[in-house]
């Protein structure tokens, strides 16, 4: 399943799909690296409003795709987590402790630039 | 007397998608809320995972069952993989074999009403859970 | 084979008579249902309007055997007729007496050939049950879900999220909470989070008395998940008995954002905000 990147100037945008196997996402986190390092951006946004389940399969690539990123000098913020998804989330103790989250792609934006600004 | 009975083989990764797919569709026909839904689709996506990861084959089976005022969804995962050799540990918060969170079962019992598991090392596991509609 | 044609034959026989005395019929019908005063929320237009409806339904049900349409008209009818006040017991009582002004119908008009009388109330019989139940299921399905509605706003009433400033709500929590409340303030509070695109949540226990360790898990829960959707939450009025309770289940409080009082958390949380909170000046 192919999931789109897109390219914001200097963030990366990836908005992930419902139904992801966990070969897709898998693939999803090389591929976002790979752009990252391509296109040298400073954040990359991942939008999972479209993901109706949150296991821990996906919470863990998630911490994942962040830890390889800041490795390479950039900062991942995960956007759209749905409130039941939160909800369920939270009891299975999946709390994507140390990746900065926030509620939609505005403020997952506004969270970057603000970000850039104290980097510099 | 169930009305529903839907089997799911999982062998796959993407045997787990299908089996919370479909357990997400039961849910809500059943008149479980959004919520709900995906309390259920997220531990359904859990035990089947355990599946794949640790026996790597077996079966998921979903039915619809009735209470003595309530209705709920009932979920059973089976497989004749090597088995849990301490049942006990790995319902204790924390336990983990494989650097993570392990099997998941607490968060899983968190998840449901109702929790079952019968496993023994050689034996496979079986872990039934239900969720009842309000 | 030749049964089940011979029973279509004779629904088809027993549809037309129905369809024929349609005006007779519909009015002995509304005459009972005044007879057993049942009902008695609607008008007399009102009951003649649905009684229409109603019989129309019946016999094309028992024309078509199929029971969809029925199916969906009782639950049309039962959604305008609960707010009324409608009872079960009417429905049922309502559809029976339907039931058996047309069987009387039928005794009078095959009262002379009492062979194809049997024939036909064994055509008839099990569709008129099998509309009856389907009537009666519709109705009691659409009033459960009417109660399981009116539960789920009460329950929202008693437990407001509020917003006072812009991105910034305030939950008090007042009272006893059980599990049950307490999930359902986390859901009412995440939904709130991303309706009202909040940063920062106030969450005030100062009115609450005792916490044990479930629902302090719900509250650590909250904040965990309130975090996923974005927003920082600020925990105030924490009693040393609840502080407690948070250590005792491995709570780091030194993690937890916790204030004081409500006024303080509030002040804190316009500072998160990017809000400068200036002092009046004293009056000379």
């Amino acid at each position: 399943m192919e999931v789109p990147i897109l390219k914001q100037g200097q963030v990366l945008i990836a908005t992930f799909q419902a139904a992801l196997s966990d070969a897709d996402l898998n693939q999803l986190r090389s591929a976002l690296v790979q752009q990252v390092v391509r296109f040298r951006s400073r954040g990359v946004i991942v939008d999972v409003t479209a993901m109706d389940v949150m296991d821990s399969f996906a919470s863990r690539t998630l911490r994942e795709i962040a830890h390889m990123i800041r490795l390479r000098g950039a900062e991942t913020v995960i956007v759209g987590i749905q409130p039941e998804v939160a909800f369920a989330m939270v009891q299975l103790g999946l709390t994507l402790e140390g990746v900065a989250t926030a509620l939609d792609l505005e403020e997952g934006l506004a969270y970057l630039n603000q970000k850039f600004k104290t980097m510099n | 007397m169930s009305r529903v009975e839907i089997r799911v083989t999982i062998s796959s990764d993407q045997d787990i998608v299908l089996a919370r797919q479909k357990g997400r569709s039961l849910a809500l026909e059943l008149g479980f809320s959004s919520g709900d839904a995906t309390l259920i689709a997220t531990a359904i996506s859990e035990l089947a995972r355990n599946i794949v990861s640790y026996a790597h084959s077996g079966e998921i089976v979903l039915k619809d069952v009735q209470g003595s005022n309530r209705v709920g969804i009932a979920v059973t995962a089976s497989d004749s993989g090597p088995g849990i050799p301490d049942v006990g540990q790995a319902l204790r918060d924390g336990f983990s074999t494989s650097g993570s969170l392990g099997l998941g079962l607490p968060g899983v019992r968190r998840l449901m009403d109702d929790f079952e598991i019968v496993s023994k090392p050689g034996q496979g596991t079986k872990v039934g859970v239900k969720k009842w509609r309000p | 084979m030749a049964k089940r044609d011979e029973s279509s034959e004779l629904l088809r026989e027993l549809v037309a008579h129905l369809r024929q005395n349609r005006t007779q019929l519909r009015e002995e019908w509304v005459g009972r249902i005044s007879e057993t005063r049942l009902l008695t929320a609607m008008t007399k237009e009102e009951i003649f309007a649905e009684a229409t409806s109603v019989y129309d339904s019946y016999v094309e049900a028992l024309e078509t055997e199929t029971f969809e349409a029925l199916q969906a008209y009782a639950r049309n009818l039962s959604e305008r007729i609960i707010p009324r006040g409608v009872e079960t017991h009417e429905v049922v009582g309502i559809v029976l007496l339907l039931r058996d002004v047309l069987a009387r119908s039928l005794f009078a008009k095959y009262q002379t050939d009492f062979k194809k009388l049997n024939r036909i109330l064994d055509a008839y019989e099990p569709a008129a049950n099998r509309i009856a139940n389907t009537v009666a299921v519709g109705f009691v399905q659409e009033r459960e879900r009417v109660i399981r509605q009116q539960q789920e706003a009460i329950r929202e009433l008693s437990t407001p999220v509020l917003q006072v400033r812009e991105r910034l709500l305030i939950l008090p929590i007042i009272g006893v909470i059980d599990p049950q409340r307490a999930r359902q303030l986390t859901e009412q509070l995440l939904r709130g989070i991303r309706t009202n695109r909040a940063k920062v949540v106030v969450i005030d226990i100062t009115g609450v008395a005792a916490m044990d360790v479930t629902v302090a898990n719900h509250l650590v829960q909250t904040v965990e998940a309130s975090r996923l959707l974005g927003a920082t939450v600020i925990v105030t009025g924490l009693s040393p008995e609840i502080a407690q309770t948070l250590v005792t289940i491995g709570v780091d409080l030194g993690k937890m954002n916790t204030v004081g009082d409500l006024q303080g958390g509030i002040e804190q949380a316009e500072r998160l905000l990017g809000y400068k909170v200036m002092a009046l000046a004293e009056p000379s």
